[in-house]
This record gives C-alpha cells, sequence and structure tokens, in this order.
C-alpha cells in the first residue's frame, strides 16, 4: 500500500515540474532488435548525428547512451526530449557465443561481463522514463517473456508505450505477430536502417508522448 | 538427466520478493528446472532477470524463463473478476505456471498463450529433446 501511495506521489510530483523538453523517451527491447539504428535514424533525421554503434552481433549497446534536446515536428505539433538508448535485454548471456563469432576469448569475456551490467542499468532505469518505444525484430517471434516482462512492468509503471515493429525491409517480417501478441498497443511496422515508414513512426510517437 | 522441481505456490508466499528471488535462483542454479504454481509479480519478474544477470559467471549463464497465464480471470465479468483481482493484489497470483530453467540445460522455451514448448540440451550428446507443456 505504502509502494502505491509513494508512486502516486512521484507522479504527482513529476507532472508537477516536468518542463517541456526534459521527456524522457526510452527505447527498449531484446538485444538486436534495431533500437540503435532506430535511435541513429531519429538523431540523424533531427539532429544530424548519430547516436552510437551499430553491429550483427548481440549486445553491442552495453551502456545506456543519451542524447538531449532533440526537438521533432510535424505540422504544428512540436515534441521536445530526451532519447535514451538502452541495451538490450536477456535473460542469459554467454561469452561462448561471441566467440562462435569469432572473437577472441578475452574481447568475448569482456563484452558478456559488459552485457550483463548493460541489462542491470536497462532496468534500472524503466523507474526513470515518461514515454517508452519497445523496439521488436518484426521476423522473430515476439512472444518471448523478455518482451511480456519489459511491457508488464511498463504496464504497471502507466508509462505509455509504442511498440515498433522494425526490419520491415526483410521478406520474414510479420507485423500480424506482433500485433497479436500484444493486442493491447500501438504496432507501428518500420526499417529504421532504410528510413522506411518512419513518417508513420512519427505520427504514432506524438500521440503517444503526450498521453 | 533433466530435473524438474514443482514448486507450490505456498512455499513462496510468506517470503519477501528478495526471498521469493533467491529460493527460486538457488533451485535454477542446481541444474533444475523449476515449475512454480502461479506467477510473480511483474515488478519481481524483473527483479529475476537483474538478479539472474548480477550472478552470471562461467558456470551459471542465465536463466530461461516463461510464465503461461490462466485464462479464468479473463473470463470472469462484473463483480467477480474484481474480487478475483482483489484476491491477486492480496494474496498473490496462483493461477498459471512459471517455467524457469537454467540457460546450461534449457536451450530455449518456445511458448504461444496456451502452451509452451520446452526444449533442453544434453550436453554430452549433443542431443536436443522436445518436452510439451500443454495447459
Amino acid at each position: 500500500m505504502l509502494n502505491i501511495i509513494q508512486k502516486f506521489i512521484n507522479k504527482v510530483l513529476n507532472n508537477l515540474f516536468k518542463k517541456k523538453g526534459h521527456i524522457k523517451l526510452g527505447l527498449y527491447g531484446p538485444p538486436n532488435g534495431g533500437k540503435t539504428t532506430l535511435a541513429n535514424k531519429i538523431c540523424q533525421d533531427w539532429l544530424g548525428e548519430d547516436m552510437g554503434s551499430v553491429s550483427n552481433i548481440a549486445h553491442e549497446t552495453r551502456e545506456i547512451q543519451i542524447k538531449e534536446q532533440i526537438n521533432i515536428k510535424s505540422g504544428k505539433k512540436e515534441l521536445t526530449f530526451n532519447l535514451v538508448d538502452t541495451p538490450g535485454i536477456a535473460t542469459k548471456i554467454d561469452y561462448e557465443d561471441f566467440l562462435k563469432v569469432g572473437m577472441k576469448d578475452n574481447e568475448a569475456k569482456s563484452r558478456a561481463k559488459e552485457a550483463t551490467k548493460g541489462v542491470i542499468d536497462s532496468i534500472k532505469w524503466l523507474d526513470d522514463m515518461d514515454t517508452v518505444i519497445i523496439v521488436l525484430d518484426g521476423t522473430k517471434d515476439p512472444y518471448t517473456q523478455v518482451n511480456i516482462t519489459i511491457i508488464g512492468n511498463l504496464a504497471a509503471r502507466e508509462i505509455p508505450v509504442l511498440i515498433v515493429a522494425n526490419k520491415n525491409d526483410l521478406k520474414k517480417f510479420n507485423i500480424k505477430k506482433i500485433k497479436a501478441a500484444f493486442p493491447q498497443y500501438d504496432v507501428i511496422g518500420i526499417s529504421a536502417k532504410y528510413g522506411k515508414d518512419t513518417d508513420k513512426f512519427y505520427e504514432a510517437l506524438f500521440t503517444v508522448a503526450v498521453k | 538427466m533433466v530435473t524438474l522441481q514443482l514448486v507450490p505456490y505456498s512455499e513462496i508466499e510468506l517470503l519477501s520478493s528478495v526471498g521469493r528471488i533467491r529460493k527460486l535462483l538457488n533451485i535454477v542454479k542446481e541444474d533444475k528446472i523449476v515449475l512454480l504454481q502461479g506467477r510473480l509479480k511483474k515488478e519481481e519478474e524483473a527483479e529475476l532477470i537483474k538478479v539472474t544477470m548480477e550472478e552470471i559467471n562461467k558456470d551459471f549463464k542465465g536463466i530461461e524463463l516463461a510464465v503461461i497465464e490462466s485464462n479464468i480471470n479473463k473470463k470472469l465479468t462484473g463483480m467477480s473478476r474484481f474480487k478475483a483481482t482483489l484476491a491477486t493484489a492480496l494474496i498473490g497470483d496462483r493461477q498459471g505456471l512459471t517455467v524457469i530453467g537454467p540457460a546450461s540445460v534449457v536451450k530455449e522455451i518456445k511458448r504461444d498463450p496456451s502452451k509452451i514448448e520446452l526444449l533442453t540440451k544434453e550436453v554430452r550428446k549433443k542431443k536436443k529433446i522436445r518436452k510439451k507443456i500443454k495447459r
């Protein structure tokens, strides 16, 4: 009960003191969904610069990255936010997986260790977000416990969520599966890599961020 | 050989969140697959992932996790639904089933809302064993 009261007080205080431009927009999801690719696309579109490096090897982003004061416009609408790119959330990390893709032993161990810290940080930061974009690989099965746990935790914290089904440039892409798995949320199909349908993404972002 | 350990909800009912996670993880770290009656709170699920990450080392690679939710509460309406929600908030969620396995034993848990498919790995023979648990 105390927890509920504390959450309520925090929410009221946050709303009272939230200034325009101080909205924290988090990018969450499993590894290799395309969070940093989308972060780069947003930053390129509105700031003309990249946010972080991307790779086909999982856990490329192992630290929280923040880009402040991104201002996006669509017609008369305007939204300013701090973009928070988070490491992918996983329930298992095996350094041997990195050896299989050609990394040296020390490099693989170090990447695995950093990746575990990254997951911990991502979960710790959940409470600080004002709006969250869940970035899922639209070619993969969305019905994983990691996805369900992240979305469930955001719902419990009453944080607005937009689901992005990424990689709609690929043949295996299936947005219907994602919509069926999370019917209570808006799902937007995009290709962050090629910028396909990102206009629809920005429209949806305006709607969800002002909730 | 794969060992399954059934944990009735009554065994974790009186424990704190930290205690629940500790108990379940200790079983998993003995290379056993936990079948927990009911489910953890959403925050506890996230905490379980966090604690798992803190404990990963060369012997413990993490966990595979899946929760099958019960449809019973979803079918209820009006006052019955309110009562069920209140009961869940007060005494915990005893409906459904939570499966937690060590990543060294469980290769993957494929799931849809009504069934889960557990793929285990046999380290010595490199042979996959398929098990199906249906509601």
